[in-house]
């Protein structure tokens, strides 16, 4: 297991490496900049070109690409040109947020997903299933922004519910780790760990509604892949009772496929979260990576999308190795 | 076996916590509690803005939301009487020119002190025009974009500051007179000293926390511990936290203001979408936000909500390029004309603006003084439109129309609407219309002021202050390749205007270039737009500036 998780981890760097040279083309291949941004209306043609000299944004692009790796392995992102504060330390400070949102979305999926697909594949054709099926073709469908708007339009004022932000304004809860729940939890402020979970609720169901969806029709379509195997047909030949066979057989073997979609889909989320964050005013990564595309921020864009490939990275090394704990087979190879 | 993988998961399980407690601990930022509010009966107030404000020092900010906050920390030596674009006394009770526009003597009000308890005297006052004017570094200079425009130039010109400085000296000839010494006169002011980068700050905390030192690193800026952490002015209002994780800037009152708040508190929370701060305001997160869609101002007011109208200090304006494409056919004045008479502007500014909003008639709005009715005026006419485009043997040509998408500004918030408005009129009186749309930060801007590749593109202007030269001179002063024209008597009508020290002088000047300009007619002057600012039934006592310089030490939340 040492092993596979070195090559793995050695199998990254060069990986990152050629992600960086590609997020830091891509950027500078965006028409505008970030002089033209941050100048905004008073921005003229030479002020922009004065700006980008200051900023040595006219300098060949492989020398910008060098001084950047140079600062970034000393752990300079920069500064983001919107807010004037070092990158690291912004994603430092929005990171729990999105991680809070992430989980609680991906535990709605699972914990729904899974359950749904399991019975619409053991009620095969039945309405069960076919509502199941429907209403997951829905939720991949509908844009997570869409269903953002209608669940504040719709939703928050009936139910109570906060549609903005992670916490209530001039609540002033106390910030230790910048996990509203957890740091209320540890300082026994029920009041704002209620207050940071009814502001989670809207958000989190419509991030999880993609990976809801995907994770249900993945485990139906799996397990009925599983029941038309000869072993189960050998297990109920020999006389083990129907719960025996589903938990030790069907779910099993058929949760393979879904940690794998698990694992995917929580990379995804993090481009949901782009939407579902600037929606719901929810301030974690995805807010800081819409408001850094709009205004062209050069140095929390490449901060931040290296950051997302380093995780997108570690996910799919965490998937593997579930694989491995769960089929020992794919250790074995 | 399997005992052994239960413990494998769980191995993962805990290798996982362990993980997102490294990342959490990493996180740590801690804010303290804060200790119980003042005793001040105004309430709070949650104000929705559009964006992050970028730092708290305007001399180096030209951007709106970091103004909206600034003004209530900082007092200008003059300011915008609430409401309108008159000037009224600030930080200097009185003011007077002389020298033919290059000396300018302000008389301070007396026992005035900064939030830090040191004095705003005249010494205070000169030390901050010193301080601009001496600015060093490339990184600092190319911020200082109003002083850089205004002023012209700086001690030592580094980065994009270029040319020779209107400011020469600045004495304190006693605590309460400051006499500002110019090289030559300049028609912005009076006015231009209204500009919130032009706000007095104590030159104590400055010098205490280093608010000098702009760095630049890579791609990015680097400011100092004052400009986000300690900014220290006159305002009604404090400069208390700015929590990145919530985005919410929060300010509390300032009892040593010569303006002092009714408010306890006053809190800024970012919101950038907009539906999203309508919905917090529907829900009473917040107290008001600015940016209110035109479309909402009915559904708002049925539920309660008061939308103030701003008047217009703005203009929305089609461009018309003489040295694009179509170079040849637009130097000829009659096409140029013939747009201008084909255009329904009635139509489209009561079906597609605001309330409030108004014909254009030329480059300024009515409450800039060198505003004047007396120029040539271009009402919808689709014969003459037509008669003017046979003449001039331009039938049937096909213009390259520039529109940008993604954005909207306070002068167009629908610019898909507006060139659909727009396009459709020209196509009655036989022009044909090429489309092109392009995001605003993504090749809009570049295409249109930096290439010139259109015909005809969208455009327009806040102002910053009251003075027809931020307006026409920024359009029409130079060549410039949005427009495409070369005409040296109006560039040096303007440049005339520009030197002629305020007053009736001044704005004679601007009425006779706005007069030039209309027979000239370089772009066609669409609209006035009204934007809106709105506040929830509880606020009393918020007056909309047509500068958006809305105060807030008049409001109070019941």
């Amino acid at each position: 297991m040492l092993r596979f998780l070195v090559r793995r981890l050695l199998q990254a760097i060069p990986t990152l490496l050629i992600l960086s040279i590609l997020v830091f083309a891509w950027l500078r291949s965006l028409p505008g900049g970030p002089a033209a941004a941050l100048l905004g209306d008073k921005a003229t043609p030479e002020k922009i070109a004065d700006l980008n000299h200051v900023l040595g944004l006219d300098q060949p692009i492989f020398l910008q690409y060098f001084g950047f790796l140079g600062r970034a392995f000393t752990g300079d992102f920069g500064n983001s040109l919107v807010s004037t504060q070092p990158v690291m330390g912004e994603i430092t400070t929005f990171l729990p947020a999105t991680i809070e949102l992430g989980f609680t979305a991906m535990l709605i999926a699972v914990i729904v997903g899974i359950p749904a697909g399991y019975l619409a594949a053991r009620y095969r054709g039945g309405p069960v299933d076919n509502g199941v099926i429907l209403l997951s073709l829905i939720g991949v469908a509908v844009p997570v922004f869409f269903l953002g708007y209608m669940m504040q339009d719709l939703l928050a004022s009936p139910l109570g519910l906060p549609s903005q932000g992670r916490q209530t304004t001039g609540l002033d809860a106390t910030a230790i780790t910048n996990f509203a729940i957890l740091d209320g939890i540890m300082t026994s402020e029920w009041d704002a760990v209620w207050d940071a979970i009814r502001h989670l609720i809207l958000p989190a169901f419509a991030l999880a509604t993609i990976p809801l969806a995907v994770i249900t029709r993945i485990t139906r379509a799996s397990v009925l892949e599983v029941l038309n195997e000869d072993f189960i047909r050998t297990a109920n030949s020999k006389g083990l009772t129907q719960p025996v066979v589903r938990r030790r057989h069907v779910l099993r073997n058929g949760l393979l496929p879904v940690v794998t979609t698990i694992g995917l889909q929580t990379g995804a989320l993090l481009g949901g979260a782009v939407l579902t964050e600037r929606v719901f005013n929810f301030r974690g990564l995805g807010f800081l990576l819409a408001e850094g595309i709009e205004r062209r921020d050069y140095p929390r864009l490449q901060a931040l999308l290296l950051f997302g490939a380093v995780v997108y990275v570690l996910v799919n090394m965490l998937v593997d190795i579930s694989y491995g704990i769960i089929d020992p087979r794919v250790r074995v190879r | 076996m399997q005992q052994l993988r239960l413990t494998r998961t769980r191995r993962v399980a805990l290798i996982g916590l362990a993980g997102a407690l490294a990342v959490s601990l990493s996180a740590c930022a801690e804010s303290k509690r804060e200790e119980g509010a003042g005793g001040g009966t105004g309430g709070t107030m949650i104000f929705g803005a559009a964006g992050n404000p970028k730092l708290f020092d305007p001399a180096f900010n030209d951007e709106g939301e970091t103004f909206r906050i600034t003004r209530q920390i900082f007092d200008t030596l003059i300011q915008n009487k609430p409401g309108t674009a008159d000037l009224e006394p600030s930080l200097a009770e009185k003011w007077e020119s002389s020298n033919e526009g290059k000396t300018w003597t302000f008389t301070l009000k007396s026992g005035v002190k900064f939030s830090d308890g040191t004095a705003m005297d005249a010494t205070a006052v000169c030390a901050n025009f010193d301080r601009w004017y001496n600015m060093k570094g490339a990184a600092a200079q190319s911020q200082m974009i109003y002083y850089g425009d205004v002023f012209e130039g700086f001690a030592k010109n580094e980065g994009d500051a270029a040319g020779d400085p209107v400011y020469k000296s600045c004495e304190a000839k006693d605590p309460a007179t400051a006499v500002l010494n110019l090289n030559k006169a300049k028609g912005a002011f009076p006015a231009a000293f209204t500009l919130p980068s032009f706000a007095i700050q104590s030159p104590t905390a400055i010098k205490q926390y280093n608010g000098d030192t702009v760095t630049q690193s890579g791609d990015s800026f680097t400011y100092s511990e004052y400009a986000n952490k300690h900014p220290v002015g006159t305002g009604p209002f404090k400069f208390d936290s700015w929590d990145q994780a919530k985005g919410e800037i929060t300010l509390s009152r300032n009892d040593s203001s010569p303006s002092p708040a009714k408010l306890d508190k006053l809190i800024f929370k970012v919101i950038p979408d907009e539906n999203a701060r309508k919905q917090a305001l529907k829900a009473g997160d917040i107290n008001g936000y600015d940016y209110p869609n035109p479309a909402d101002y009915g559904l708002l007011r049925n539920d309660g909500e008061q939308v103030l109208i701003r008047p217009s200090f703005n203009v929305l304006y089609l461009g018309i390029n003489q040295s694009g494409p179509n170079a040849a056919k637009l130097k000829d004045p009659r096409v140029r004309q013939a747009l201008a008479y084909g255009i329904n502007r009635e139509q489209f500014v009561k079906s597609k603006l605001a309330e409030g909003s108004e014909v254009a008639t030329e480059f300024v709005p009515k409450v800039i003084s060198g505003y004047t009715d007396d120029v040539t005026k271009y009402p919808y006419d689709q014969q003459k439109a037509k008669d003017l485009l046979k003449a001039a043997g331009a039938e049937g040509m096909t213009l390259k129309f520039y529109y940008p998408t993604e954005v909207s500004r306070p002068y167009m918030p629908n610019p898909a609407d507006t060139f659909t408005a727009i396009s459709e009129d020209l196509k009655k009186i036989g022009v044909n219309i090429e489309a092109h749309a392009e995001p605003w930060n993504g090749g809009y801007k570049d295409d249109v002021q930096k290439f010139g590749k259109q015909d005809l593109h969208l455009l327009g202007w806040t102002g910053d202050y009251n003075d027809a030269g931020n307006f026409v001179g920024t359009f029409f002063g130079r060549e410039k390749k949005e427009f495409g024209f070369n005409n040296p008597e109006l560039f040096s009508a303007l440049a005339a205007a520009d030197a002629s020290p305020a007053g009736d002088a001044h704005a004679k000047a601007y009425q006779e270039v706005n007069k030039k300009i209309m027979d000239f007619l370089p772009a066609v002057p669409i609209a006035y737009p009204t934007p809106a600012i709105v506040v929830g039934p509880k606020v009393k006592g918020l007056v909309a500036s047509p500068l958006t310089d809305e105060r807030f030490n008049t409001v109070t939340v019941s």
